[in-house]
């Protein structure tokens, strides 16, 4: 079974987000740089599914040099090869040039199952998956807690939350799947994980090997553009409650919801 | 040339979704900015009769595919649906709901339409006749004005951020049926099921007011005050990554930045210290109350209203007195 895990490197969650002079982008210097939260459970669910079905299991990636480190990480988990697509044409790129990049990395390989992060912690967009299904005329069902391919019948069964209920779908091989919390616990890269990683493949591409064009990929490329970047509305500390006793405490604040906010 | 607003509206079980509404009157303050006519798009089984009535929020036409194979939602069948009527009505912008739905829909008709989408906005305006809209990023520790260089420009709505206008029933819409143009490959994933939860629980991501409980609250078996206080304020409950993964709450229960990021009208923090993947969930908030018995929890930083003491005391107390008012 041929498997496929996209990962993005993000800002480590604990990071202070600073506006850079630009007023476009961000502070790169402090930043600790870490594999998106969801794509752990991605690369986690994809050595599951290769336990189970045996195949291999190839991390896509796009972004600049340092995404090796994520890249060895994924592999130093367990799988077998990495592609990184390196390249600053892809700079800044919005999610539709991200997703036509990475289809054009996949269309050349075999797969069964693709896994992408519901949505990457720095951006937010939550559409790569998505549209990366679209491009590669797929099935796609994202935010997935649990899943079962039955690789003889070329189904998978997944489950996915929605609003007050719980969706369970059957789709076609070949499919992409988004992850989220519930789905796996990521195992931590073991350290003879991490030796072995040392020998395994990881190939860079540049956008022309892809047969993309540079205008097509980047900032030139996309379709969504960023025009500032604002801090978020200030939230200062408010009020204390003050009172003599808990009691005292809780009708206050009761009293301060409903009269000051006017919130109950 | 591309013109107008077309809002694509979501509906569970026949009956059209609360986001929807935010949607459509944010799609008419848009569509009235521009001097333009504002279209709907509503797609299901036996909905039809729903569509004249959206008249009332200013759509002046609703196109509507019936189909049984669109009776729940599936990504493939509803981007291919909405694909012909877009080719068709050629609408200059397009909204819907930052739901769990919308996000997918949106993500995968974008590549579809090969266009841009700006995702879970909090705010959308026209600015030269193109549409501008700010998204929170990195969980609300930013926020980016993008725009779309592209047709139709696509944007999603935050749940629970835009007003909604109150309907003019007197209005109707002209109702326009189309061919949904569904083949074999649009319906290559099935819903097998569609498990409920127990009735009455809000969604997290659609409560007007959230009380949420941490490491604080000792075990699960202690949530039942903050589900109290929940009923009496009509909210739900959440919980932070410490309680989830201690096992006393459910995944869907996270708030935060690897968890669900809310914006109710109230969110009372019992037990949680304030770490930043926390705020980041639910800082978007518009009163924030904190109860922690550590005066010096950075929570108390971000909160609007903060109570320093035994939230076992505090939250019981609380339900009492709030039971007096509601
Ligand atoms: C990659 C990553 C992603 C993360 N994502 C999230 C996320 O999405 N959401 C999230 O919440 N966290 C997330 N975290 C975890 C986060 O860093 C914190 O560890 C977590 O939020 C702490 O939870 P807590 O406030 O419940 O627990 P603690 O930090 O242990 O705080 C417990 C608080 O309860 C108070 N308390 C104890 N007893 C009482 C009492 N009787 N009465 C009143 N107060 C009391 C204490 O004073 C303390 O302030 C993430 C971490 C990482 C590394
Ligand atoms: N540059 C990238 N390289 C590889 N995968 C990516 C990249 N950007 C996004 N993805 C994948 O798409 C998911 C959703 O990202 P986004 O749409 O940006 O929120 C991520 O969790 C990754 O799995």
């Amino acid at each position: 079974m041929e498997i496929i895990a996209c990962i993005k490197q993000v800002p480590d969650t604990e990071s202070q987000i600073k506006i850079a002079p630009d007023g476009k982008s961000i502070v790169q210097n402090d930043i600790k740089w870490v594999m998106n939260p969801y794509d752990e459970f991605g690369v986690e669910e994809a050595l599951k599914l290769k336990a189970k079905n045996g195949g291999t299991v190839t991390v896509v990636s796009v972004g600049p040099k340092r995404v090796t480190e994520s890249i060895r990480t994924a592999l130093a988990m367990g799988a077998d090869k990495g592609i990184l697509v390196e390249d600053a044409a892809t700079d800044d790129g919005d999610s539709f040039t991200i997703a036509k990049t990475l289809a054009a990395v996949v269309k050349n390989i075999p797969y069964d199952v693709i896994f992408c992060g519901q949505r990457a912690v720095d951006d937010d967009e939550a559409q790569v998956g998505a549209m990366l299904a679209e491009m590669l005329n797929i099935p796609h069902v994202s935010l997935v807690v649990k899943e079962e391919v039955d690789l003889a019948a070329k189904k998978v069964t997944a489950e996915k939350p929605i609003e007050g209920a719980t969706l369970v779908t059957e789709s076609s091989l070949p499919v992409l799947l988004t992850t989220q919390k519930g789905l796996n616990e990521p195992r931590y890269a073991s350290l003879p994980g991490i030796m072995k990683a040392k020998k395994k493949p990881l190939e860079t591409k540049k956008v022309a090997d892809l047969g993309l064009n540079a205008e097509d990929v980047g900032l030139a490329g996309s379709k969504l553009k960023i025009m500032a970047l604002t801090p978020p509305p200030q939230r200062s500390a408010g009020k204390i409650v003050e009172g003599e006793t808990p009691q005292e405490k809780a009708a206050a604040l009761v009293k301060l919801l409903r009269e000051e906010a006017k919130i109950i | 040339m591309a013109q107008g607003v077309m809002v694509v509206c979501e509906q569970r079980d026949g009956e059209i979704r609360k986001i929807s509404y935010e949607v459509l009157s944010e799609g008419k303050r848009l569509a009235d900015k521009l001097g333009a006519e504002m279209t709907v798009v509503l797609l299901g089984s036996g909905i039809a009769d729903k569509a004249a009535a959206l008249g009332g929020y200013g759509a002046s036409k609703v196109f509507v595919a019936d189909d049984p194979n669109l009776a729940v939602y599936t990504a493939e069948a509803y981007a291919k649906a909405i694909d012909g009527i877009v080719k068709q009505a050629d609408p200059a912008i397009l909204l819907m709901g930052a739901s769990v739905e919308g996000k997918d829909l949106s993500a995968r008709l974008a590549g579809k339409l090969s266009t841009g989408l700006a995702m879970d906005c909090t705010a959308v305006r026209i600015d030269d006749g193109r549409l501008v809209a700010t998204r929170p990023i990195y969980a609300g520790k930013a926020f980016a004005e993008v725009v779309i260089s592209s047709f139709p420009q696509m944007a999603t709505t935050r749940p629970n951020v835009m007003t909604v206008t109150p309907p003019d029933t007197s209005k109707s819409a002209e109702v326009v049926k189309v061919d949904a143009n569904l083949s074999a490959d649009d319906l290559r994933t099935k819903v097998l099921e569609v498990r409920k939860e127990a009735a009455g629980k809000i969604d997290l991501t659609e409560a007007d007011v959230i009380v949420s409980g941490g490491r604080g609250m000792k075990g699960p078996e202690n949530y039942k005050i903050l589900e109290e206080l929940a009923t009496v304020l009509k909210g739900t409950v959440g919980a932070s990554r410490s309680a989830v993964d201690a096992g006393w709450r459910s995944h869907s229960d996270q708030v935060g930045q690897t968890g669900k990021v809310v914006t109710p009208n109230l969110y009372i923090a019992c037990g949680i210290s304030g770490a930043i993947q926390h705020l980041a969930g639910m800082s978007g908030s518009k009163v924030i109350v904190a109860i922690n018995k550590d005066a010096d929890a950075p929570i108390f930083q971000k909160a609007d209203y903060g109570v320093v003491a035994d939230l076992f005391d505090v939250v019981p107390a609380m339900t009492e007195e709030a039971k007096k008012i509601m």
